[in-house]
């Protein structure tokens, strides 16, 4: 276990080395100053997990420094240590943020427990905020819905790779889910009690991506008013999943290789090097390899990354999924729209199955939700659903054998409520053979 | 430098219990320990405004009267110890030192207004004196609060520990301290 870290600041020489060998006996980390100014410095070996602070010290006394600290860090930890005579300073202290304030000389009991108490506040804040996160990230998140031979083989893939710490690239058009299966590695792999942080290197301009990565030092830039974390630093302990990494600009490129050979790194404007323990996962929709062979993207950097890869499947090769997809986002609106779940014509399923569905998955959802919202009725009918995947549809195209006959199955199966031997009688075949095919399609029939 | 400890009673104090407190600490060290008076002018590290003596201060001259055969001494004393910011301290030692005093002021059941118990006093300082010496030794407190090692801000704290290191204390101590793990 990583020992806590503690800086006493008081200008009293004796006080300084009483509390430090008390400290060490205790198993802390110990740092001394003897006031504000030389705290200030004394910050940029690394953070501190508390601090006790003398209140009247020269150049810079306790309340200064404390107001110093809260802009460098608004979440650091303070004691403060106080002569009898200056408790109302103390309470100033406390009202700027300091977790509580002893009097010299202090009891070493009091003195004992309010330092575990402090750092079993900070222990729980910082709990909070990770499962605030783990909270969001599980109920932002979607399962994964397809029973078909290609999603299966993506499912395989994560199991295998989710337990090791090797970098992967999740490959995929817009809209397949990448996303949500770098949120499956992630949930499958021993670091998934700590966060995943993810950052959409195509979604941010390049002069913010490097302050959304590796932080920034209170100045580093107009309007760095506060020091702020990056995603490198948040993603310690858990996974840090960059979406588009295509799309990252050649700079940050070299930035990036440098962090991922070496795990540290320096926040914008700082000089400290700061540690982060993560494992990453990458995803894009763009070649890769031609990227490298353009001279796009560095090939140091892709080998870096791309030690293994999935490639998702697009939604038209893996039509035998549009009706569990279906029924999933259906499902999904009927409750958050507070209507009763509807079911679809066949019309309508046909219509789903006979699209291209270049927006994959994502234009899918959209266009269920669509139809929940005009269609009226307990049904949802073709004319409910969007405009553009009418038009599209009628237009001839391939499809397997295989694809209508699991999207025919699923769909005699829905209409006989999930009763095989009624749907074996309707389809003409025998409940053994329809067992089969449910199985080799991965259909749901109850 | 051995690994002989000195138990050295300070200038007139010199408990009937002082042998039995030797063998004790013989016992939970497994080292050979030596008993001897000794005699420091207290009066140099007097605090007259607390009425207390300055453990840092005594523990330095400790130190200075270190025989050359000792690895560790243990100044023992019935004054009243303090560091700077506290109100009061059982005893100090140097972390990975050869030094360490005790103070068994507060260990006398009757400083508390209880009857006095010699028994109870010797116990509490058999465990402050191994205690001190285990930081000495290089460990640090101990989370098992049975173990000798575990911090104690209470005498009462004293009376639930043991006079004995703990198995991850005894492990910590058979390993060489760059090996040594981290806790707290």
């Amino acid at each position: 276990m990583k020992k806590p870290r503690i800086m006493i600041v008081d200008d009293e020489q004796s006080v300084r080395s009483s509390l430090r060998e008390w400290f060490l006996e205790d198993g802390f980390e110990v740092e001394t100053a003897e006031d504000g100014l030389d705290a200030l410095k004394k910050l940029d070996s690394g953070p501190f997990d508390l601090m006790i602070v003398d209140l009247k010290m020269p150049r810079m006394d306790g309340i200064t420094l404390q107001r110093r600290l809260h802009e460098v860090d608004p979440g650091g930890t303070i004691i403060i240590l106080t002569a009898f005579a200056a408790v109302d300073t103390a309470v100033e202290a406390l009202k700027l943020g300091a977790f509580d304030y002893v009097t010299k000389p202090v009891d070493p009991d009091e003195l004992s427990h309010t330092v575990r108490r402090a750092l079993e506040q900070k222990r729980l804040t910082e709990e909070n905020v990770r499962l605030r996160e783990k909270v969001s990230e599980l109920s932002s998140s979607s399962p994964i819905i397809g029973g078909s031979p290609a999603m299966g083989h993506v499912m395989d893939l994560v199991g295998t790779v989710a337990e090791t710490e090797a970098s992967v690239v999740i490959r995929g058009e817009s809209g397949t889910g990448k996303e949500l299966i770098a949120r499956a590695i992630h949930a499958a792999s021993p670091r998934r009690f700590f966060p995943i942080v993810a950052v959409n290197c195509g979604a941010i301009p390049e002069t913010l991506l490097e302050s959304e990565l590796f932080g920034h030092e209170k100045g580093a830039f107009t309007g760095a008013h506060y020091r702020r974390k990056g995603k490198i630093e948040l993603a310690n302990g858990g996974t840090l999943f960059l979406d588009e990494i295509g799309e990252i600009p050649p700079k940050m490129q070299v930035d990036l290789l440098r962090v991922l050979e070496s795990h540290r790194f320096t926040r914008l404007g700082g000089t400290q090097e700061i540690e982060s323990d993560f494992r990453l996962v990458c995803a894009t929709n763009r070649d890769l390899e031609a990227l490298v062979k353009n001279e796009a993207f560095r090939e140091d950097l892709y080998y870096r990354i791309n030690v293994f890869s999935i490639d998702l499947p697009p939604l038209r090769d893996r039509l035998e999924d549009i009706p569990l997809l279906t029924e999933h986002f259906v499902d999904k609106y009927s409750r958050s729209m507070g209507k009763p779940p509807k079911l679809m014509t066949e019309e309508a399923v046909e219509l789903l199955q006979s699209y291209d569905w270049p927006g994959n998955v994502r234009e899918l959802e959209n266009a269920i939700e669509r139809a929940m919202v005009v269609g009226q009725g307990n049904r949802i009918r073709s004319e409910d659903l969007p405009l553009r995947v009418e038009q599209d549809a009628v237009r001839p195209r391939e499809r397997s054998l295989d694809a209508l006959e699991s999207a025919h199955i699923a769909r005699v199966l829905r209409e006989e409520s999930g009763n095989v031997s009624q749907a074996a009688r309707v389809l003409g075949i025998d409940r053994g053979t329809l067992y089969n095919k449910i199985k080799k399609y991965g259909i749901q029939s109850g | 430098m051995t690994d002989e400890i000195l138990l050295a009673f300070l200038n007139d104090f010199r408990p009937s219990w002082s042998e039995d407190l030797r063998r004790r600490v013989g016992a939970a060290t497994d080292r050979f320990v030596r008993a001897d008076s000794l005699q420091v002018d207290l009066r140099r590290f007097h605090a007259p405004e607390r009425e207390q003596y300055h453990a840092t201060l005594l523990l330095a001259e400790m130190l200075r009267h270190r025989p050359a055969g000792a690895g560790h001494i243990v100044g023992i004393t019935e004054v009243d110890l303090f560091i700077p910011v506290l109100t009061f301290v059982f005893g100090q030692a140097q972390l990975g030192g050869a030094g360490a005093v005790v103070s068994v002021m507060r260990l006398h059941a009757d400083y508390y207004g209880l009857p006095a118990n010699e028994g109870l006093l010797l116990d509490r300082a058999v465990k402050e004196v191994v205690h001190e010496l285990g930081h000495g030794f290089g460990l640090v407190h101990c989370p098992d609060y049975s173990c000798v090692m575990s911090s104690s801000t209470y005498v009462e704290d004293v009376d639930l520990k043991a006079e004995r290191y703990c198995r991850d204390c005894l492990d910590l101590l058979a390993h060489p301290p760059e090996t040594r793990a981290n806790r707290i």
